[in-house]
């Protein structure tokens, strides 16, 4: 078990790949190992899908190296082993959910009878005899998931795959995931808000502009990205010029005080602070968001 | 690798069946060949053939224009239909080949053809027979009629499929497939007429034009099916440079020209990127 974990399923060295002088990727590294979960993140253009579609196959890269399951991508033996769930995943309008997982499970040498299961699985038995042309989006891009998860895939390329997905339906997956990860599935998914890949990814990657400019899990992103903290002092009524004189840089606005200063200050700051708690009803502390994390990473290089 | 042919011949039986093709095709070659069974055994006797064998010529001359239209019908969305719909991408990443999901494709769309074709010349048959019981003797023409229709069938599939790989969108194989449709089974032998006339028996009409009429796979379907039924009087045009043409030479080029439409066909999906 521990041996599985540490080989990596996927692996990419230095890839590079352009399209008619658009540089979509340039020098991208990475890997994915069995078992773990890795959310790629960017923003619309920033090569995602590009990526992806190099990883399976569907296009060659200009310079670098890609190992899937330890054979080239698009391989023959790669491609028994790899699942892909494309960005808005397409089938054809005239067949029914059943008879296009069915179709599916036959070419991956999988017995047809467990389509139903399957079905049910993504939370659409009920639907199956019905045709994918009468489907909501969310509801095609569950059929895009079932066939995702036909076989045992030893990898899952998922690209954008919770768009179009309600909450609930987005926890749901997360959890189908969860179970993947733990039957030793290495999943690489994407996503164009951070807000959708919420915190159950074992690693963030974060792709500006073609380059691949973060990468580590959560906290270590929150860590080195070193956003300011910000405060809100909710003075009681008629203290506020004295506050603003104890911290002249706070800025006043809805009736309420704002301070911003970095982790390394946080708390020598919120000391001042509670000095002047007589003269105040309420403080509160707002962490960097997620979305600050992301934009901060994803401006960084990429313009 | 045969259980991913018949997966993708089962999924394309579902799609065409949905889409009315097995209606339309079946219908059309029923429709068609009644009438003309009906309209083309009325002046019988004076060939000294029997009433099949000449419903056989004139079906002949029907399927020259009619199995390619259904064929090329059929298959003109094969390839640019799945680039359109966007669902090429993930059926590629699939452990299947290409030549596999062609020939799954091709497996449903011969199907629907032979059902479409026996149904005609059946139709046809029943109502000549039913009127003439002596017809059974021209049963032999009937028989090589269904197979090279068959044949030709396939053959115009394999151009489809290649159109459909070359086009890459719905609307180009469509208009790519009319075009070849009208090309090679109407221009071309009003070609081919203009320039037997104008040549008046020189070398054209001795050299060129028999090798003209075997190049094209629908001249080649109709030069067999008139030579083997030795009905080339029954025939007019074309027909009647059936005997310069040995049968064997005819018949090689309907037997080859599936091979070699299905075999562009594959290497234009080859260089399909998705
Ligand atoms: N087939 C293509 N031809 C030309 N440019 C492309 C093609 N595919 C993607 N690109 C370009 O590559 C860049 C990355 O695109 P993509 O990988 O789709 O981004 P993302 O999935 O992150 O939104 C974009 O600038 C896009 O315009
Ligand atoms: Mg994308």
């Amino acid at each position: 078990m521990k041996d599985r974990l540490m080989t990596s399923t996927l692996m990419i060295s230095h890839l590079t790949k352009t399209f008619e002088g658009v540089k979509a990727l340039t020098d991208v590294s990475l890997s994915v190992a069995s078992g773990e979960r890795v959310a790629l993140l960017g923003h619309n253009g920033a090569g995602k899908s590009t990526l992806m579609k190099v990883i399976l196959g569907l296009i060659s890269a200009d310079h670098g190296e890609v190992s899937v399951c330890g054979a080239a991508p698009g391989n023959a033996a790669a491609r028994e082993h790899v699942a892909y769930l494309p960005e808005n995943a397409a089938f054809h309008p005239a067949l029914t959910g059943l008879e296009q997982i069915t179709y599916y499970m036959r070419l991956r040498n999988e017995a047809a009878s467990g389509a139903m299961d399957l079905l049910d699985r993504v939370g659409l038995a009920h639907a199956a005899k019905r045709r994918i042309g009468t489907y909501s989006k969310g509801m095609r891009q569950r059929v895009g998931l079932a066939q995702a998860l036909i076989g045992h895939p030893r990898l899952l390329v998922l690209d954008e795959p919770t768009s179009g997905l309600d909450p609930v339906s987005r926890r749901d997956f997360y959890a189908l995931l969860d179970g993947l990860a733990a039957d030793g599935a290495a999943i690489l998914l994407s996503s164009h808000a951070l807000t959708e890949v919420e915190a159950r990814t074992d690693k963030l990657l974060i792709l500006s502009g073609g380059k691949m400019v973060a990468e580590g899990s959560l906290p270590e992103l929150r860590r080195e990205a070193a956003l300011p903290v910000s405060m809100q002092l909710h003075a009681i009524n008629g203290y506020d010029t004295d506050i603003m004189k104890a911290f002249p840089a706070a800025i006043r606005a809805n009736g309420v005080l704002q301070l911003a200063c970095s982790q390394d200050e946080k708390l020598a700051t919120l000391a001042r602070i509670s000095k002047l708690h007589s003269k105040l009803a309420d403080v509160e502390v707002i962490p960097p968001s997620l979305e600050d994390i992301y934009s901060h990473f994803s401006r960084r290089d990429g313009q | 690798m045969i259980a991913r042919i018949f997966a993708t011949a089962s999924s394309e039986l579902h799609i065409a069946r949905r889409n009315r093709w097995v209606l339309i095709a079946v219908l059309l070659m029923v429709v068609f060949s009644v009438v003309l069974s009906a309209a083309g055994s009325a002046p019988t006797g004076a060939l000294g053939a029997d009433r099949l064998s000449v419903v056989v010529a004139s079906l002949t001359s029907l399927s020259v224009y009619l199995v390619p239209l259904v064929a090329l019908l059929m298959s003109f969305d094969a390839v640019a239909g799945e680039v359109e719909r966007g669902t090429l991408p993930l059926l590629l990443t699939y452990p299947v080949a290409r030549w596999e999901v062609l020939a799954g494709k091709l497996v449903a769309h011969t199907a629907i053809l032979v059902v479409a074709i026996a149904a005609g010349y059946g139709a046809a048959a029943v109502l000549t027979m039913f009127a003439d019981s002596a017809a059974t003797s021209g049963l032999a023409s009937l028989w090589r009629l269904t197979w090279t229709s068959v044949l030709l069938g396939a053959t115009f599939l394999g151009i489809g499929y290649a159109l459909s790989s070359l086009a890459r969108r719905v609307s180009g194989a469509a208009g790519l497939a009319i075009g070849l449709w009208l090309g090679l089974v109407v221009l071309y032998d009003l070609g081919l007429l203009a320039a037997v006339v104008a040549d008046n028996g020189g070398g054209f009409t001795t050299k060129v034009f028999p090798l003209a009429l075997l190049a094209n796979p629908a001249d080649a379907f109709r030069l067999f099916n008139l030579t083997a039924s030795q009905a080339a009087q029954a025939a007019a045009g074309v027909g009647g440079a059936a005997y310069a043409v040995p049968l064997w030479q005819s018949l090689l080029s309907v037997a080859v020209w599936p091979l070699i439409s299905l075999g562009l066909a594959a290497m234009a999906f080859r260089r399909v990127e998705p």
